[in-house]
């Protein structure tokens, strides 16, 4: 059996996407047989960010319907065996996830996948609720900024009160929080909250902290998942979250400003 | 606001007053009565949430056993008060079944408790059954509505801001209270709202509340209690 793993976090643009391709590709490379799939029916770009986009013939929906069976709508990783990407159709609406069609091709793929990663889709409407119902844990992607905490708690409320688990009085969804976008500079000049305010105000199992890196950007406009740039701090984060993830006992990094350079120090900057 | 029964008499002060009251009571049905396996049974049920059923009132539903068996009522009611359940009444039995609970001092219910209560409210007394109340652990997140008819709330968790709580009588907040807390929801001007850590988007007794904004800042952040003085909201540090 599969772990269905839901990447949610209420607000847009918080880096859900970001999150679902570097932690699947992050899984599938140490082996886990993982798929990832665009929950986001009508605006797709995770196969953009995991660079399959000119490969997508079939998709979710086709799937969900019967118009494709899911060998031929999942795409392989050309960079990692272990890794398919199930994209979501750019033409359909989201009323086209049915909960019985989701529930039957989740099933289906949890009998040869290790992990299923759903990118959810930013708000809490149908399209949110159908990515987190069948979830066993959740990744809760949150901004350091009080709208972005906000939503994220309103999701987790959601996540405790609507998903598959909760409505069979089963063992609730595992929780956890993501800071993306973290700028520990600004953090020191009071421009925003610091994982511990967002922590405080969530009271939740920190994963990880994503610090705010151009690398993000410039691996999202290449269509290569951030984890795979092992050079980048957002992409070593990644490494580290996946680690977490798996239970490994990893200290927080990219928590504190930087350092300065015996160069910039002399430089004065 | 209750109005003493005999309010003409000037010079009389009542002892007391008779009220009707609405409470709901877990139904324990019985399906057989092998005893080993009920307290089995009721152990494993209890473990789930032990502070849920700790002195909690409870009626006994016979309707599943069969009309000819006598219920050994002793020792199925040692085992309850064992569990500390607190069995106030059985229901659904047939006449001689009654019979033997009644000779237990045990009420005997129909369909509706409330209208039973009225009736079986003399035999009883020393026994009144605890108002319902509700315990949540888990955070209270934006977007939540908890309501607790009946009874106390208490919420040994965060409360986020945008979450509602709302109790028929006191509510109790063990960690931040972030969003709103309502006590008193039929009106009941004496409950109270207590919580370790107030910063609450809106407090509110018995419809009377006070927004974020009119709190004073020096009470923020600390344990207080919410009640009412003259139909004021008045908030006193602990």
């Amino acid at each position: 059996m599969a772990k269905i793993i839901v990447i949610t976090s209420g607000k847009g643009g918080v880096g859900k996407t970001t999150t679902a391709a570097s932690i699947s590709m992050g899984l599938a490379q140490r082996g886990h047989r993982t798929v990832v799939i665009d929950f986001d029916v009508g605006l797709r770009n995770l196969d953009l960010i995991m660079g399959c986009e000119r490969r997508v013939v079939y998709d979710f929906v086709h799937v969900i319907n019967g118009e494709a069976n899911l060998s031929q709508a999942l795409i392989r990783d050309k960079r990692c065996d272990a890794l398919y990407v199930l994209p979501a159709s750019q033409t359909r609406d989201k009323e086209a996830l049915t909960k019985e069609g989701v529930g039957k091709v989740l099933e289906t793929l949890s009998q040869t996948y290790d992990y299923i990663v759903c990118d959810s889709p930013a708000g809490i409407e149908h399209g949110a609720n159908m990515a987190m119902y069948y979830a066993d844990d959740a990744i809760v992607v949150t901004n350091p900024e009080v709208s972005s905490v906000r939503d994220s708690d309103r999701m987790l409320g959601i996540l405790a009160s609507k998903s598959r688990r909760a409505e069979n009085n089963e063992e609730p969804i595992r929780e956890y929080l993501l800071l993306t976008r973290y700028v520990p500079e600004r953090v020191q000049r009071g421009e925003m909250l610091s994982v511990e305010d967002v922590q405080e105000i969530l009271s939740l199992e920190l994963l990880g902290v994503i610090p705010e890196s151009q690398a993000v950007l410039n691996a999202s406009n290449s269509g290569i998942p951030v984890i795979l740039d092992a050079e980048s701090d957002a992409g070593q984060a990644y490494r580290d979250v996946v680690a977490r993830y798996l239970g490994e006992d990893v200290p927080h990094r990219f928590l504190d400003t930087r350092k300065k350079g015996f160069l910039s120090r002399l430089l004065g900057s | 606001m209750a109005v003493p029964p005999e309010s003409d008499k000037k010079d009389f002060f009542p002892a007391l007053e008779l009220k009707a009251a609405a409470f709901s009571l877990p139904v324990l049905r019985l399906l057989n009565q092998d005893l080993a396996s009920i307290a089995e049974q009721l152990d494993a049920k209890i473990r789930q949430a032990p502070g849920f059923f700790r002195h909690a009132p409870v009626v006994i539903d016979v309707s599943s056993l069969s009309e000819e068996d006598p219920v050994a009522f002793p020792p199925l009611l040692r085992l309850l008060r064992d569990h500390n359940l607190i069995p106030v009444g059985i229901r659904g039995g047939t006449p001689a079944q009654n019979r033997a609970a009644q000779g237990v001092k045990l009420a005997v219910l129909n369909e509706s408790i409330q209208t039973v209560r009225a009736n079986a409210a003399e035999p009883k007394g020393e026994e009144s059954p605890a108002p319902r109340f509700k315990i949540v652990t888990r955070p209270v997140r934006s977007g939540q509505r908890i309501y607790a008819p009946g009874g106390d709330l208490s919420v040994i968790a965060p409360v986020s801001s945008g979450a509602e709580i709302m109790a028929d009588g006191n509510i109790h907040v063990y960690g931040p209270l972030r969003g709103r807390a309502l006590a008193g929801m039929q009106g009941d001007l004496n409950a109270r709202i207590f919580c370790q850590n107030l910063q609450a988007d809106l407090v509110s007794v018995a419809g009377r509340y006070r927004v974020s904004e009119n709190i004073p800042a020096e009470l923020k952040g600390h344990a207080v209690q919410v009640f009412l003085e003259q139909e004021s909201i008045r908030i006193e540090r602990l």
